[in-house]
Order: C-alpha cells, then structure tokens, then sequence
C-alpha cells in the first residue's frame, strides 16, 4: 500500500512535502538538522519532479484531482510537458541552493532564526511548484501568493538595512500586480463561469469577444508582468536582488521570474487562444519590450558598481530574451524562451552562487572591495568565468543555444532590428562581463586581506566546501547543457508542440 | 490602564464569552457561517483584550512565545496530516470521504480536522503579530 501511496500522488507530493516540513522546520530550530532537512525534502521533489517529465515525456497528461472534487469544479493539477520542465527547473534549483546554503545562512542569518528562514524557502519553494503543476487558475493566485509572501520575508532577512526597504518596495509592488491578476481572473470568471484553465480556454473559444474579456486578459498579463519584471515594470527587481541574502538571490533569480515567464504563456496560449492574442496589440508590445528590456537591461548593468545590482540589470535584460520570444508567437520563438528559460537559471544561479562565495569572504559585493579577489580564489572564479561566457553566449555554453534559437526565430520572423538587438545584447553583455573579470583578475587589491588562518577549528578566509560544489555543478551544468542539448532542447521543443497543439486531453 | 478597576471588571468578565463565542464558531463552522479563520480571530482577540487592559506580561505569562509558535505549526501540521490520512485511507490528498466508514461522516470529521487546523494557526499566527509589534512600540 506504501508503493500506491507514493507512485498514485506523485503530483501531490511534490506540494505536500514541503508544506509538511515547513512547520517542523520552525519546530526544530536546529541549524545543521534544518539545513539537512532543508536538503533531503528539496532533492525528493527534485526526484519526484524528473520522474513526472519522465512520464509525460510520453505524450501523457496527468491529472490529478484534489480532495477527489472532479474538475473543472475541484482544484485539478494537470501536468503536461511544460508543467514538468519548470517544477523540474525550480526543483533542481531548489536542491542546488541547499546544497549551498549552510555555509552562507550561517554567516548571514542570525542562528536563532535558522528554522524560520529555511521554513520561509521551503514555502517559497511550495508556491512556486505549485505555480507549476495546478491546473486551476484561482489555485494558481493561491500559489503566486504564498511564494511572493515567502519571498518577502526572505529579501527582507538580508544584512543590509536597505534589505528591508527593497523587501517592502517589493511587497507593494507585488502585490499590486496580484491584484491586477485577481481581478483579471475574477473578470474571466464572470465571463465563463469556471476556474479551470482548460474549461475556461474551452468556453473562450465560443465567447464573443467582449470589453470584459478584453479588460480581463489586459488585468492578467499587466499582473503577471509585473511579477515577471518584464521591462518597465522590473523596478524591484535590481533591489531584491542585490539586498537579500546570497542563497535567497540565488534561488529567486534563478527561479521566481521564470515560473512568473510560464504563467504569462500558460495564460497567452492555453486560456487565452493565440488568436485571441493577435487581435490585440499585444504580441508587437511584447517583441518591443523585449528589445527595450535587453538593452536598458545591459546599459544598466554596464554601469553598476557593485557585482549583485550588475547581475540583477543583467536579470531585467535576460527577461527580455524570454519576453521577446513569446511575442514572436512562433514555435521556435516558444522553444526559445523556454530553452532560456532553463539556460538562463543555471547561469545566473552560477553567477549568484560566485557573488555569495565572494560576500561569504569579503563581506560586500562593491567592486572596490573585490579587486584582485579572483586571483585569491581561483576555483569560484573560473566556474564564475564559465557562468558568465553563458551570460554572453558563446559557442559551447548553454547561453549560445537558447540565444541562437531566439535568432533562428526572429530570422525567421523576419525581425530584423530583434536581430540586431539580440547581437547588440550580446555585445553589451561582453562589455559587462569583462567589466568584472577586470576587477576581479587584473586589479591590484587595495587593501590586505585574510588567507587561510586557522583559529579553533575554523580556518578563515577559505571557501566552504559546500558552497564551491554546488557552485561548480551549476557552472559544469551550464557547459554541458550547451555541448549536449538533448535533454534540455527536446524537452522544450516538446512542450511547446504539446502547448500549440491545442488543449487535447 | 491596569489601574482602573471598571475595565478590569468588564474584561475579566467578557473573556469567558469571546472565548466560547470563538469555540461556538469554530466547531459550529460545518452547519453555519464560521470556521477556522474567524474563529481563530476571535480567540486571539479575547488575549488581545486581556494584553490590552493587564498589560503585556501578564499576557505573554499565559501565552508564552514558545507555546505560539509551537502551536502555529501544529495547526498546520494538522491540516496537512488531515489531507495526507485521506491519501493513507485511498482516497485523493484532503478527500476526507475515505476517513469514515460512510462519505458523509468522514467528510464531517475532515472539515472539523480542517478547520481546527486552521482556526490553531490563524490564532496563534495574530497574537504572534500583535506581540511583535506591541513590543517594538514598548522599547522605542
């Protein structure tokens, strides 16, 4: 009966693992037992989540039922190929950052909060997930809500009291994108009558086309926007990023705005029809702000001074790559967002995971206090390095693939200027990314700093074990994934057939 | 405000009633308007009522931190065990059917697991609010 018990809910386990270890999280309170926890629950969902890509990689869809309510009533989770490649994308980020956090956690967050904050990620972890899987668009608020309250809570833990402000811009800002996206929702639902996103793209089909719908699909993509950072509504992004704790911007940028980016397609291209969509504006809107995105984006990030607000322009920049694929409303457009999508959190994960290394020994990210600093570490600098030829794409790394799909795409969409955008990012990518090579290989360092001193059983000034691995496997995955395809590509390519094929069941 | 004896009086004697108007909610909740949530508020609120006229200590010597926090996730252990005992007895996660011999009864039984545990952390959760911020307002 236990075999049945797992293999009969996998869907549901994946939400209800760590909605349980959450609460005995904060009951524990222990740092090493909690940090270990913290890791076992993330890497069974990560388990979990290949093995439901696994199964739906056959062409199967599985629907799952919660508290037996048949849908389009009940809350249903209904998982297709798409669903499965971003629970495993937030999955494996998720066990990645705990492989990394307990070094980090230790120095930034105060111990007698340990259980509070690793229960905050699990939650935030929980909402994204269940982001992912459920099927029913009002359960999908729910989840939006339960991770950005976690979030909240995590950017606001961060050492710099500037983490509050920024955790308090973000409340507000998103919540009023939640906003917008519940009363996008409460609006659709007062033109079909139904929650379920399938039942719902069912009775758009036959529905004229009125104000109300109009209103209700502008709410909901102006939300969800808002949540994605797509440019100009990115303002809490630079912040968040930049003042949270190291494992919190790790996992956020590698994560929170990609499950935001499948909200926006799930709700272009399975609720709403495409059709629907090109009757509006919107595809152009998006393909524009998508170029926009990439290059106010990479200016900014030229011009920062410190390693995290660079990387986090570097965000709002690599969004657009996404954004500009989906407006492209092709096939190979989709591929390429997703392609992005999976591409882009294991480079800036790895770029975020190096900044941690470097805030772990040097207690800032400003580049005057990290002159020189990767000559001191050569390790976290070279998966740095390899992270960060991603970020610019060059052949052999997993930001030349998706970046070269999206080019094949506006090739073939004849966009030229995208074109030239995209090059041009590229380009400008370049100029930041040497930016901090600069600084971190070839300056002098100013001042004189701690190597290698035993005191006690510490020994200061070398990296963690953990946290170089964990940093390594992300760099290693961003070479491999851009050697071998595969895996990533056809998964990709697969989820979107499945998604422009219709809503088959 | 602990001084004056009229409040006292009043709180001391409207605390058994909000309290049993929260319980009268919260377990009444399945046949009327009610449940977990409201009834949670209105438990905490008679501690809150009790904070307010016997101060602050008073209050955190009958509801320590410990026994808060504890509680909160208690509660939500409850409700995720609730869900997982459906998976357990064959049915879907939180499908309280299968919790009884008949449908209609275990679903009754599920809905009161349910709400319990909802009703433990939203009181809990609310006077862990309001003491975080009485205490800011007291050190400044």
């Amino acid at each position: 009966m236990t075999s049945t018990l797992f293999t009969d809910h996998l869907a549901a386990w994946l939400v209800i693992l760590p909605l349980l270890c959450a609460p005995v999280m904060v009951l524990l309170n222990r740092s090493k037992l909690v940090w270990l926890l913290n890791l076992v629950v993330s890497a069974s969902c990560l388990i979990i989540a290949l093995h439901i890509l696994w199964d739906v990689s056959t062409g199967t869809v599985i629907h799952y039922a919660m508290g037996g309510w048949t849908p389009p009533w009940g809350i249903e989770y209904r998982i297709d190929g798409l669903n499965a490649l971003v629970a495993v994308i937030v999955s494996a980020m998720a066990t990645a950052c705990a492989v990394y956090a307990r070094k980090s956690v230790e120095q930034e967050i105060s111990v007698h909060v340990h259980g509070l904050f690793y229960a905050a990620f699990q939650l935030c972890f929980l909402g994204l997930l269940g982001i992912a899987l459920t099927g029913d668009i009002f359960n999908l608020f729910v989840f939006l809500e339960i991770s950005s309250l976690a979030s909240y809570a995590l950017i606001a833990m961060g050492r710099n009291r500037k983490a509050l402000n920024s955790a308090f811009h973000y409340l507000i800002l998103g919540t009023l994108g939640a906003t917008f996206f519940l009363i996008g929702v409460g609006l659709a639902f007062a033109a079909t009558g139904t929650l379920n996103m399938a039942d719902m793209a069912l009775s758009l089909q036959d529905a004229a086309n009125t104000p109300l719908l109009l209103t209700a699909f502008a709410l909901i993509v102006v939300g969800v926007a808002l949540k994605a950072a797509i440019y100009p509504l990115h303002l809490w992004l630079p912040g968040a990023y930049a003042y949270a704790p190291s494992v919190v911007s790790v996992f956020l940028a590698a994560t929170a705005t990609k499950v935001a980016i499948y909200v926006l397609i799930r709700c272009l291209f399975s609720v709403f029809e495409p059709d629907y969509m090109l009757d509006t504006f919107l595809p152009d809107i998006l393909v524009v702000l998508g170029g926009v995105a990439i290059l106010y984006g990479s200016l900014r990030a030229i011009y920062q001074e410190g390693m995290k607000k660079m990387l986090a322009y570097s965000s709002v920049a690599q969004i657009g790559y996404m954004v500009m694929g989906i407006g492209f409303l092709s096939a190979a457009g989709l591929t390429a967002s997703l392609l992005h999508m999976f591409n882009h959190a294991l480079m800036k994960g790895a770029m975020f995971m190096a900044v941690g290394l470097f805030v772990y020994r040097v207690n800032t990210a400003t580049f005057d206090n990290l002159k020189g600093m990767g000559r001191e570490m050569p390790y976290t600098f070279f998966a740095m390095v390899l992270a960060a030829l991603s970020l610019v794409g060059v052949p052999g790394t997993v930001g030349f693939v998706s970046k070269w799909q999206l080019l094949q795409a506006a090739l073939e969409n004849r966009h030229w200027g995208m074109v030239m955008i995209i090059l041009l990012g590229s380009l400008m990518a370049a100029i930041y990314v040497w930016k901090l090579i600069e600084v971190l290989y070839f300056q002098q360092p100013e001042k004189l700093r701690v190597q290698g001193v035993s005191s006690g059983s510490e020994r200061i000034g070398r990296s963690p074990a953990g946290m170089v691995i964990a940093l390594w496997v992300m760099a290693l995955g961003c070479v491999y994934f851009g050697l071998d395809t595969d895996l990533s590509l056809h998964s990709a390519q697969y989820a979107v057939t499945e998604l422009l094929q219709g809503r088959g069941n | 405000m602990t001084q004056n004896s009229i409040l006292r009086t009043i709180a001391k004697f409207l605390l058994p009633i909000i309290l049993l108007y929260a319980f009268y909610v919260q377990f009444h909740g399945d046949y009327s308007p009610g449940g977990g949530f409201q009834a949670g508020v209105i438990f905490s609120s008679a501690f809150l009522l009790y904070a307010l006229v016997f101060g602050l200590d008073a209050a955190a010597k009958v509801m320590p931190d410990w026994v808060l926090s504890t509680v909160a996730c208690l509660g939500v252990l409850l409700y995720a065990g609730t869900g997982i005992a459906g998976m357990v007895f064959g049915g879907e996660f939180l499908n309280y059917s299968t919790l009884a011999s008949e449908p209609v009864a275990g679903q009754h039984l599920g809905i009161i697991l349910i709400e319990l545990g909802v009703g433990l952390t939203v009181a809990s959760v609310m006077l862990i609010i309001f003491f975080t911020f009485a205490r800011r307002i007291r050190t400044q």
